[in-house]
């Protein structure tokens, strides 16, 4: 039997992966935007998103109320410890979540372009954070327990170092590709034409990035690797990412979209499922000393009864919420028509 | 400077902030429930425009609550680490539970409202703005969950450093929460309505789109009149009654009662003064501050005096904001009132003082609903969480002044552009109007 813990770092870690996939896509898009000369074309990409960006925020929203409620030590740990990078992401995010309606109000066509950059730019910036909090993370944080409290250590400099970059890289290119896949299924002739090569072009830069990762990854962060190859799930994951990678050149080149798009975010769940295997039951490694001071699901969680009522929520509420959302995208399919009500 | 004070000032201007739009949210797509309904059902063209144009209005409004939504979760982990730590285990539910039951909902339904209109049949496109409305108002009843138990805590016990969870109802149906759901449901409501019927109002005063405009503000005043009487009573009331029997301190605070008193008086109005604590100049009612509090004009009723030197509200913030709210309330009750009437002798839409009036009164349930939250905030004062813990032991330990003083210079220039932008883009809309939109109402 598993227990509630373990659920709960499973739960997130569906969070975590609903967002990379979902919000992955339209921050692609958005890094894509600031490269688009067209007026048109940055048009058709920023309504490609328009109708959907906003509820795949809420994983966003959802994962962090989650992390709080579920491991609340993690969450004011890291969170206060990576203070102003933290509030920069936050500056990036609110100017993003407002260019959209702010687009559609705006009259002339300079007003319109500033709020593309806007877009482009805060989808960009973020698109390199995730990364970055994520390669920080691997490293390990200077976490340690003082009489049974927890002391961080973490300060901004320190969160920009070489191998932290290199994963924000790679995260970065990982959500360009997943962007210009889902923009092949919304655009039409030369625009697609277009997307096909960024689609082609950044899975060549994902792939060397996250090969040069893994290989640093065994020196900078060993630990990742213990007893990983005994574990049946790793091999699983690892099965999934192999195939979902060599699939989406070939699918591009045949032109399944979708089935690209398919494997697109197949790969993105099984490079987060491999870091997440890697990475459990530790939540938050400890640089000082991994062994004694890293939170981990059973040292950072609440008590089992908020977690079992938590699962009960969970357990109700996210079945309709994936309802609708199919629901959602099924009525926006298809390419982009732009209307009177468009952005 | 003191970063607990940096902190406790960041917090107010960023909750200050996003919870200007919110209510407005709330009020407006229920408003629009109503409205989408009429226009699909009975096929009429003047609240087919009504609807699409408060509908952009909507979207707008919408963006800048979720810009702003997105600082308020993450919030309590940057800059109230001690507070995270000690409460995750209770705090932390409702807010992932506001996710999941409410966030999903108003906003993957928002963009189908919004853009989907061609591409579902009217049926669904109302179905949607339903959501809308639903799911903001769970995610109100959810957000308030949280912060009442920050007042009111209930359900939990103390051990192992922290506030653990025992009973999720108890802890969900605290005392304060229901009290607390209705009359902050009501200010929205009453938000909603003023902005209709300033818009509308303008549009009389100028002269255009007077169709159209009769009818918004038609709507808009009985609306707002409904939720401004209920908001006084029985929301306002009730809630009142919760404070005094549960939050002694505050009640007295906000009322201004310094010493203990049988029949207690209702100050009307006066200048409170805190050392010692004195109202100056009060305009008192004998008696009434017991009947109305606790149904016996001879209640005994706790003054400032009772409670410990360092477990009281700061008594003048908390005094005058609460005063202040009330005296909106009763304004728009009467406001309401007189346009009702003016309108059913048909001397409304062409009074141009009344007009005016309307035009000018749109922000001020926002002002109100401000001024509300911080009686409630400033009156739950030294506490963060009532009785459990202290203000100044919640904040994070890690952040200090230097980024303190960055974050909350970033906020303030992202929030003044922001809201310059804003009301810069409704104005132009508002002033476009809603005369030229296209709506289709034969199916």
């Amino acid at each position: 039997m598993i227990d509630l813990n373990t659920i709960w770092f499973l739960l997130i870690g569906v969070l975590i992966i609903g967002y990379a996939i979902l919000d992955g896509f339209d921050l692609g898009v958005g890094v894509i935007q600031l490269f688009t000369k067209d007026e048109n074309e940055r048009r058709i990409n920023i309504n490609a998103v328009g109708p959907v960006w906003d509820g795949n925020e809420v994983w966003l929203l959802t994962g962090g109320g989650a992390l709080f409620a579920a491991f609340p030590i993690v969450y004011a740990t890291v969170f206060s410890g990576f203070y102003l990078a933290f509030m920069l992401l936050l500056l990036f995010l609110i100017f993003r979540a407002v260019s959209f309606e702010f687009r559609k109000f705006s009259e002339t066509p300079a007003e319109k372009k500033r709020w593309d950059m806007a877009f482009a730019l805060g989808s960009t910036v973020p698109a390199l954070l995730y990364g970055v909090a994520i390669g920080n993370l691997m490293r390990g944080l200077p976490v340690k327990f003082v009489d049974g409290k927890i002391v961080s250590d973490i300060t901004f400099l320190g969160l920009l170092n070489p191998f932290a970059l290199l994963i924000g890289l790679t995260g970065f290119a990982m959500f360009v590709m997943h962007g210009a896949i889902y923009l092949t299924m919304k655009t039409t002739d030369q625009h697609q034409e277009r997307m096909i090569k960024w689609a082609n072009n950044s899975w060549i830069v994902f792939v060397s990035l996250y090969v040069i990762s893994t290989v640093v990854s065994l020196f900078v962060a060993k630990y990742l690797f213990d007893g990983i190859l005994k574990n049946p799930l790793f091999w699983i994951l690892f099965l999934l990412l192999l195939g979902s990678m060599i699939y989406i050149p070939v699918g591009l080149k045949s032109r399944k979209f979708g089935w690209s798009f398919f494997a697109s975010s197949a790969m993105i769940t099984s490079v987060i499922g491999l870091l997440a295997v890697s990475l459990y039951p530790r939540l938050v490694p400890s640089s000082i000393n991994l062994d004694e001071f890293s939170l981990t699901v059973y040292n950072a969680s609440s008590t089992q009864y908020t977690l079992q009522t938590m699962l009960i929520i969970a357990l109700i509420g996210m079945p309709i919420v994936i309802g609708y959302t199919i629901y959602i995208y099924r009525v926006f399919k298809g390419k982009v028509i732009i209307t009177q009500d468009s952005y | 400077m003191d970063p607990l004070l940096l902190a406790r000032l960041q917090f107010a201007l960023t909750v200050g902030f996003h919870f200007l739009f919110p209510p407005l949210t709330i009020g407006l797509a229920w408003m629009l429930v109503i409205i989408e309904a009429i226009g699909w059902k009975k096929k009429d063209e003047v609240y087919a425009k009504i609807g699409k144009f408060f509908g952009k209005v909507l979207g707008l409004i919408f963006a800048v609550g979720v810009a702003s939504g997105i600082v308020m979760e993450f919030q309590f982990g940057t800059n109230w680490s001690e507070y995270s730590k000690f409460v995750g285990d209770i705090f932390g539910a409702p807010l992932a539970a506001e996710g999941v039951f409410a966030f999903f909902l108003e906003s993957t339904f928002l963009g189908l409202y919004i853009l989907g209109r061609e591409r579902v049949s009217k049926g669904v496109h109302w179905f949607s703005i339903l959501m809308v409305a639903i799911g903001s108002t769970i995610s109100a009843f959810w957000i308030l969950v949280a912060n009442s138990w920050q007042q009111t805590p209930a359900g939990y016990i103390l051990q192992n450093n922290r506030a653990e969870l025992v009973d999720f109802w108890a802890a969900v149906f605290n005392p304060s929460t229901l009290p607390r759901f209705f009359h902050t449901l009501g200010a929205s409501m009453i938000s909603g309505a003023f902005l209709m019927m300033g818009i509308s109002a303008y549009w009389l005063i100028k002269k255009i789109n007077f169709e159209i405009a009769i009818r918004s503000m038609r709507f808009a005043v009985i609306f707002g009149l409904i939720f401004s009487i209920l908001e006084v009573f029985p929301f306002g009331h009730e809630h009142a009654k919760q404070v005094a029997r549960t939050q002694p301190e505050k009640f007295a605070a906000i009322q201004g009662l310094y010493t203990t008193q049988e029949g207690a008086p209702l100050a009307i109005f006066a200048i409170p003064g805190t050392e010692p604590p004195k109202l100056h100049f009060p305009i008192e009612i004998p008696g009434l501050l017991s009947w109305l509090a606790f149904g016996d004009i001879n209640a005994k009723i706790k003054g400032i005096n009772e409670f410990p030197q360092d477990e009281i509200p700061p008594l003048f913030l908390t005094f005058v904001s609460y005063h202040n709210m009330v005296l909106l309330g009763i304004y728009f009750i009467f406001i309401t009132i007189l346009s009702f009437y003016l309108m059913r002798k048909n001397k409304l839409f062409e009074n141009q003082k009344i007009l005016k009036v309307l035009m000018y009164s749109t922000p001020l349930p926002l002002i109100a609903s401000q001024l509300g939250w911080i009686s409630a905030e400033v009156g739950r004062q030294p506490w963060i969480v009532y009785k459990l813990m202290k203000t100044k032991d919640a904040v994070s330990v890690t952040v200090g002044t230097g980024e303190l003083i960055f974050s909350i210079l970033m906020f303030i220039v992202i929030y003044i552009l922001l809201l310059s932008i804003f009301l810069k883009l409704l104005f132009n809309w508002v002033k476009k109007g809603p005369e030229k939109i296209k709506v289709e109402v034969a199916q």
